[in-house]
């Protein structure tokens, strides 16, 4: 399977490899929405276990997208990979699996990434007002609680 | 139920004129995926607000039938419910964020504070991961404890729903019944490990304790003692006219759609897709047992009730099954005493009595992880709920949000 995607999309997959038994593959971001479409639609992988994203602010594309996908057919697991910089977005695969919306909201919320075609991309599990975007890793946790306690309460934090 | 004032915390709650385009997108029964929206638009200035009969209310955080701090927001006409959304994240805690800033062994407790009224299924699932980053496996001692708990954890789990479920339709007595013989679970925990909930049973690498002195004749008077509960659960159930009255045909997810939401475990069972991560992809010591997968075909909430009750009795059977064969060996592997996983990734998934919990963790080489991210079933359930409920009655929302056996804190995390 992966030769064959690896045929057509020539550098678009940039590799494809087993690590502890779980097959990923690493792909250009350009190519992402029609490669999810390909593996939903002719590859049998009908159920979008996760999306999610990883923060590595030291490289220049500094977030790591994953989408894990099941297949009933076929019982296997496969994990898509795609870097993209801060401030870029992503083309959304709602329309491809439906569960994608809330996990593409909590993406939105937790990292900031902004998914192109969401039909209501907003905050999930933090108030709407909330600054920032927790789960980078240059979100100081002992920082925002401070702010908090002296806005709120008037005190200096504990912490 | 809250009155349609809006609180004071989130975004206004106006109304709009969407009646028919939303009645319209409740008969169209294609492939179209938007019929999966949810969209109240509630930010929209309010339009009609004379000439609707629509009217638009919270339901929750604070009510007993919303299982925790979930919050609905319900568009109604008349009885009838056009729409809703979710307004979840009350009981979020950053469980990810703290992840990153614990090493491995400290953040094992922290997971049993998501669904925790499952608390040894969630530890199963993190061991595991982690135990998979490392490359080691867990002895077979260890895991056929690890087993008898979760099944345990399993059963309580279920008994939880149904007390409360029963007691959101109306029926009170199922209640005591289920915790009456749930008690019976958390005294085996207890005795295990000390702690009734949030167990934190298992170690990286196995177990921590051995199995107390009588722990298998504890568990056997309790596989003896239970079936005829079960019994009377469903004496008092399944065949009861209320109860057939209030289940039947209400919250319908169809098996196309369970697949498109990513709907997992009983839910997705009792659409009628045979699906069991305990047999599907063997993980612990289930691949040693003998146990069936129950599935519902009308993927109702009668179907969804009927495949848990199974369920409980499947555990049971997987119980008695690794009780009697339970090896004799250690209960730990060789673990360094720090543990440091090479620089990789790994995404290991459980069957959790709510569905899949899956659990993706990168790590850089150091000795806390560089990124943890849990796959939630409820979070991903509850999703569903939109579609369940649409064009159904008030009541029935309680009851649909009772049936996809939700817990807040998995939701929130």
């Amino acid at each position: 399977m992966v030769a064959k995607l690896k045929g057509q999309y020539g550098s678009g997959v940039r590799e494809a490899c087993t690590y502890l038994g779980q097959n990923y593959m690493v792909v250009e971001p350009s190519v992402v929405s029609e490669l999810l479409q390909i593996l939903r639609n002719r590859e049998q992988f009908d159920y979008c276990v996760d999306i999610t994203a990883v923060h590595y602010p030291e490289r220049e594309t500094q977030f790591e997208l994953v989408w894990i996908l099941y297949s009933f057919p076929r019982n296997e697991r496969i994990r898509v990979k795609t870097m993209i910089a801060d401030g870029e977005s992503i083309p959304s695969a709602v329309s491809i699996w439906a569960t994608a919306n809330w996990l593409e909201r909590e993406v939105y919320d937790m990292f900031g990434i902004r998914f192109d075609g969401h039909p209501d991309l907003k905050r999930i599990l933090l108030p709407d007002g909330w600054k920032g975007h927790p789960l980078r890793k240059d979100y100081g946790i002992i920082q925002q609680d401070q702010e908090w306690v002296q806005a709120n309460l008037g005190i200096e934090s504990g912490q | 139920m809250g009155a349609g004032q809006p609180g004071n915390r989130e975004r206004p709650i106006t109304m709009t004129d969407r009646t028919m385009t939303e009645q319209k997108t409740t008969e169209q029964k294609t492939s179209d995926p938007t019929r999966f929206l949810s969209h109240l638009e509630l930010d929209q200035p309010d339009k009609t607000f004379l000439d609707s009969n629509e009217l638009v209310i919270n339901m929750g955080p604070q009510h007993p039938a919303t299982h925790g701090v979930l919050r609905v927001i319900l568009k109604l006409d008349g009885e009838k419910v056009l729409g809703t959304e979710c307004v979840i994240g009350y009981l979020h805690r950053g469980v990810e964020k703290i992840a990153e800033n614990r090493t491995y062994t400290m953040f094992n407790p922290y997971v049993d504070r998501m669904d925790y009224v499952a608390a040894v299924s969630n530890g199963l699932g993190y061991c595991e991961a982690v135990e998979k980053l490392l490359n080691i496996e867990a002895p077979p001692r260890a895991k056929y404890i690890r087993v008898i708990l979760t099944e345990l954890n399993r059963m309580a789990s279920h008994q939880l729903w149904l007390g409360t479920h029963a007691l959101d339709i109306g029926a009170m007595t199922p209640l005591f019944y289920t915790f009456r013989d749930r008690e019976e679970i958390l005294k085996i925990f207890e005795k295990y490990c000390g702690a009734r909930l949030t167990t934190h049973a298992f170690r990286i690498g196995g177990c921590q304790y051995e199995t107390y002195e009588g722990f298998e004749r504890d568990v056997i008077k309790f596989l003896n003692f239970v079936p005829p509960k079960i019994d009377e659960y469903e004496e008092l159930l399944t065949s009861n006219r209320i109860w057939l009255e209030r289940t039947k045909n209400v919250g319908v997810i169809s098996r196309a759609d369970a697949i498109a939401l990513g709907v997992t475990g009983p839910v997705l069972r009792a659409s009628g897709v045979k699906w069991d991560l305990r047999k599907a992809q063997p993980y612990a010591a289930y691949s040693d047992f003998d146990f069936e997968i129950p599935i519902g075909t009308n993927g109702d909430t009668y179907d969804r009730y009927t495949v848990r009750m199974e369920e409980m009795r499947q555990s049971l059977r997987i119980i008695r099954q690794a009780v009697e064969r339970i090896p004799e060996g250690p209960i730990m592997a060789k673990v360094p005493k720090v543990i440091k996983p090479p620089v990789g990734e790994i995404y290991h998934s459980i069957e959790a009595p709510k569905g899949e919990l899956g659990y993706f963790i990168v790590s850089d080489g150091s000795t806390q992880p560089y990124r943890v991210r849990v796959r939630p079933p409820s979070f991903v359930n509850l999703q569903a709920l939109d579609i369940m409920v649409r064009g159904a009655l008030v009541a029935d929302v309680i009851a649909v949000i009772g049936t996809l056996d939700i817990v807040l804190g998995e939701v929130d995390r």
